[in-house]
């Protein structure tokens, strides 16, 4: 009796297609991965089933065991089958995760990382798509542009992804019609277009039909252009960023025995032995002495060891490097702040929340982030910016944010060194979203001359002002207050600049006409500035409802040395107006208080705040919490910045 | 760089990643190829060190010239060998010789790695898995989560990407850390020549055949070839269709074997 009976594969059976040409060897070393992308059911298992099967890349027995299983549910030939082997893919005709799989074609070799369709299955597909260099994006003739191909184009887009061809497929489904073919291509370019993203080419095919893939279809002689199989053996592989300035990640230092070793990932440029490194964040520099391999060669390498590529070194100094930290030359280091602008794209089901904590990993740094704001989300679907500010990014979504992490990281922005300037931010144990930093935040920074910092030396802090505006009824006076308790136990001293008191006292001649209210607000700005000026930490509780008065309020302060920060006291006006503590909107809506915030005078919400609360959602402790951050990080910036363990 | 540069590259990024996450870590070896392949970069991550544990799980049906290789290797090499045999299933009578392949396979190696797991309280285990070799590996994540059950939730895998990856694991849970994820069986033999990795005689042509995967001794079978060198293995390879594991008899025993094994904790 044998064991392996079972594994004998059956001799090829006529029904399954035979491919035409016999396979070519030695494809050329240059190696593309290949992402493919659409709506659901617009055929990319078909699709890339086919590539296999005509490029000579299906083991033998897989063919054989899915023809026999169509057979027994009395099917055509299925190419998709050859991808979706898992049970459940079989049964729903759907791809569940990111697959990858090899093949090779006379000029090149490829891997395509299959990625669903499925709206669920997002995050799926951005660990796909992350990884390609170029994308397949298909459409199916008969439906045309559908909700997900055209979120998948802008999160390839967003994932800084260029090379992409266009697969229109399903001609066969419309008689192979140029007309059809020609307005999708249309209807496509222009959506992409917004994208700043440009296809390669647009091509015809029938995926189940094997036409327009390798060779050019005899259904389909008006078209001139490549076949996909073509436009594919034409893209090229990313090349690593050798060209820009060493970017050496260290993972991680050895000691094994008596050599301190650093190792890490070369992100761009190249080291060799000599070179000298500064270390990002804090600054210590020395010089490369060695380059560790196993096995060692003699003489050992000097480098350079280029972009891409694992090293390990050592130093000619003992220096205390460690995980996280960035290699650069002195001359050209990447940014270290603590502040940027990023667009993000969200994959979790629990949103990301304007004010929340949230633990950030780039590169192999990781630190606590604080989203200061969410100035706005972009409808993926329509590209239209949402306006004004939300306080959260849902999953699916994508927005634009600021933060600010508790100690200052290294990175670079603007494709600088596209490793660098890109983020994730972590929900527990997973990764809840991706993003890509657009800019640095100027901090206020410590003026280190005159007089502010002898008051400093007296207090232990410097003043500054909190400015918190929103509407009435929102929480402002009740945040500043407990805000208040906080910072002076923490022995800051701090005031409470309050609009209602304002009223009753320096502005008691002023009434509640735009220009009225301006006036208010340029008094309250003097006062908070002199205030501060002396060391207080200046809270202000006011509407000041006009985006035109808080951004007079800040340049003034700018101009005066002060560290200002435009707090966004959130909360919908049906709440503010259940609330109601005052009575106030009940008055206004009964025709007593006349041009009153909210009910017949604008209040103007701030487009890109310091920091967002949304007293609706987050607790009184939560939103102090933030606040209490926010308004160290303005009065103690050294003891912030320098929290880090790097030093 | 070249391709196997890269993925080389790939690869000791990826076991740095495990090894600085991870409080506990281990590598399995088998003493296949791609283990071996295994081996060799983690000698080069740490640069000639290996600082953590290889582990052999030994279902007791090995080949004889596979253990000499075992006992050389762990000399050449220098490292520390954990060896484990689930025990009780082989007192209990599981065997070849009387159960059918896919419920040995999962006693003598998933079950004896839950045991291995569980006596040494390891985190992560390194493997060599790829994704050419089988349409459930092609599915993989390079951190792949397995719960205490050693269960793996192939529907919802953690998202990963810009080289960022689930590094924690909860109380009794653990990491798969599959390194050669992106190698195929030819980066692999071109690898093991480009680097004179050495090997076991068996993956070579003796009387016209030749072992092109290697498990267990009584569901092993070899292949007709007569490649005798890395050359001839790599022209080989380049014109044949047929499925690497086939000779690999538990996962073909029934419709889906590889995908329940693999449910349940197979690697």
């Amino acid at each position: 009796m044998s064991l392996l009976s079972d594994t004998t594969l059956p001799a090829t059976p006529a029904a399954i297609p035979t491919p035409a040409q016999p396979p070519d060897k030695a494809p050329v070393p240059d190696h593309l991965q290949l992402v493919v992308v659409g709506h659901v059911d617009h055929g990319k298992s078909t699709l890339i089933g086919r590539l296999l099967f005509d490029t000579h890349s299906v083991p033998d027995g897989k063919a054989e065991r899915i023809e026999a299983a169509c057979k027994a549910e009395g099917m055509e030939f299925e190419y998709a089958f050859l991808m979706d082997a898992l049970l459940e893919e079989q049964a729903q005709n759907i791809t569940m995760d990111t697959t990858r799989v090899p093949f090779s074609t006379e000029r090149r070799s490829f891997t395509i990382i299959d990625a669903p369709g499925h709206k669920e299955f997002l995050k799926n597909m951005i660990t796909g798509a992350a990884s390609a260099d170029a994308a397949v994006l298909l459409v199916d003739a008969f439906e045309g542009l559908r909700e997900q191909s055209r979120r998948h184009c802008f999160l390839l887009s967003l994932l800084g992804l260029r090379q992409i061809v266009v697969a229109v497929n399903k001609m066969d489904l419309v008689g192979y019609k140029p007309e059809v073919f020609e307005a999708i291509r249309t209807e496509l370019s222009a959506f992409l277009a917004k994208l700043g993203v440009e296809p390669a080419h647009f091509v015809p095919i029938s995926a189940k039909h094997g036409e327009g893939l390798l060779k050019h279809s005899d259904k389909m002689p008006w078209y001139r252009g490549p076949t996909l199989v073509e436009s594919l053996e034409k893209f090229r592989a990313t090349p690593p960023a050798s060209g820009g300035p060493l970017r050496l990640s260290v993972q991680d230092v050895y000691r094994f025995d008596a050599r301190r070793i650093i190792a890490g990932l070369v992100e761009s440029g190249s080291v060799s032995v000599g070179d000298q490194i500064e270390f990002v964040p804090g600054g210590k520099r020395s010089r490369v002495k060695g380059i560790e391999t196993w096995p060692q060669t003699n003489p050992p390498p000097r480098g350079p060891v280029g972009a891409g590529s694992e090293v390990a070194i050592t130093l000619e100094d003992e220096l205390f490097v460690e995980r996280g930290q960035i290699g650069a030359p002195p001359s050209d280091k990447p940014y270290e702040a603590r502040t940027f602008t990023a667009r993000v794209f969200w994959i979790h089901d629990t949103p990301l929340r304007s004010g929340e904590l949230i633990p950030l990993k780039l590169g192999t740094q990781q630190a606590e982030a604080r989203v200061l704001g969410i100035q706005r989300t972009l409808d993926a679907i329509t590209l239209e910016s949402g306006t004004g500010t939300t306080g959260e990014v849902k999953v699916h979504e994508v927005a634009e944010i600021r933060l600010r992490v508790r100690k200052p990281i290294a990175f670079d922005v603007g494709g600088k060194v596209p490793a660098l300037g890109r983020f994730v931010l972590m929900r527990g144990r997973r990764i809840g979203g991706g993003g890509v930093i657009d800019s640095v935040v100027d901090e206020p920074t410590v003026t280190s001359g005159i007089n502010p910092v002898s008051r400093s030396a007296i207090l232990g802090h410097r003043g500054c002002i909190v400015w918190m505006t929103g509407l009435s009824g929102s929480g402002k006076s009740t945040l500043a207050q407990a805000l208040e308790q906080r910072l002076l136990s923490s022995g800051i001293l701090s005031a409470i600049l309050d609009g209602d008191v304002l009223r009753t006292g320096l502005s008691r001649n002023l009434g509640f006409t735009p220009d009225d209210r301006s006036e208010n607000l340029r008094r309250a700005t003097e006062l908070a500035i002199h205030l501060a000026d002396a060391g207080v930490v200046v809270l202000a509780a006011l509407i000041s409802p006009f985006r035109a008065d808080r951004a007079l309020a800040a340049e003034r302060a700018k101009e005066r040395g002060v560290p200002f920060a435009e707090v966004f006291i959130n909360a919908p006006l049906a709440e503010c107006e259940r609330r109601d503590p005052k009575q106030l909107y009940k008055r206004a809506r009964a025709g007593q208080i006349p041009q009153f915030t909210g009910i017949d005078s604008p209040y103007e919400a701030p487009l890109a705040p310091d920091l967002e609360i949304r007293t609706d959602r987050q607790s009184v402790a939560e939103s102090v919490e933030a606040l209490t951050e926010m308004a160290l990080g303005l009065a103690r910036p050294s003891e912030q910045t320098g929290s880090g363990s790097h030093i | 760089m070249t391709h196997l540069d890269e993925l080389e590259s790939q690869s000791i990024y990826l076991m740095r990643e495990a090894y600085h996450g991870f409080q506990k870590p281990a590598m399995l070896w088998s003493m296949g190829k791609d283990s071996n392949v295994l081996l060799w970069l983690a000698k080069k991550a740490f640069c000639g060190h290996m600082p953590f544990p290889i582990v052999h799980i030994d279902t007791t049906y090995e080949f004889p010239e596979m253990l000499e290789f075992r006992s050389w290797a762990q000399k050449h090499y220098g490292f520390e060998l954990t060896v484990w045999i689930n025990k009780e299933a082989r007192a209990r009578g599981i065997g070849y010789e009387t159960t059918d392949p896919v419920t040995v396979t999962h006693e003598l190696k998933t079950v004896a790695l839950q045991q291995c797991l569980a006596a040494n309280g390891y985190d992560a285990l390194i493997t060599g898995i790829r994704r050419d070799e089988d349409s459930t590996r092609a599915k993989e994540r390079y951190f792949s989560p397995r719960n205490a059950e050693f269960e793996w939730d192939y529907k919802d895998q953690p998202p990963e990407f810009w080289n960022h990856f689930t590094t924690e694991s909860g109380p009794g849970e653990h990491v798969r850390v599959q390194p050669l994820l992106d190698w195929t069986e030819i980066d692999i033999w071109r690898y093991l020549d480009r680097e004179k990795v050495p090997l076991p005689g068996m993956y070579f042509s003796r009387n016209g055949e030749r072992y092109r995967s290697l498990g267990c001794m009584p569901i092993s079978r070899p292949v007709k070839s007569d490649a005798k060198t890395i050359d001839d293995i790599i022209e080989e390879l380049k014109v044949t269709k047929v499925s690497e594991r086939a000779g690999r008899a538990q996962d073909h025993h029934e419709r889906n074997a590889m995908q329940k094994l693999r449910a349940k904790g197979f690697m």
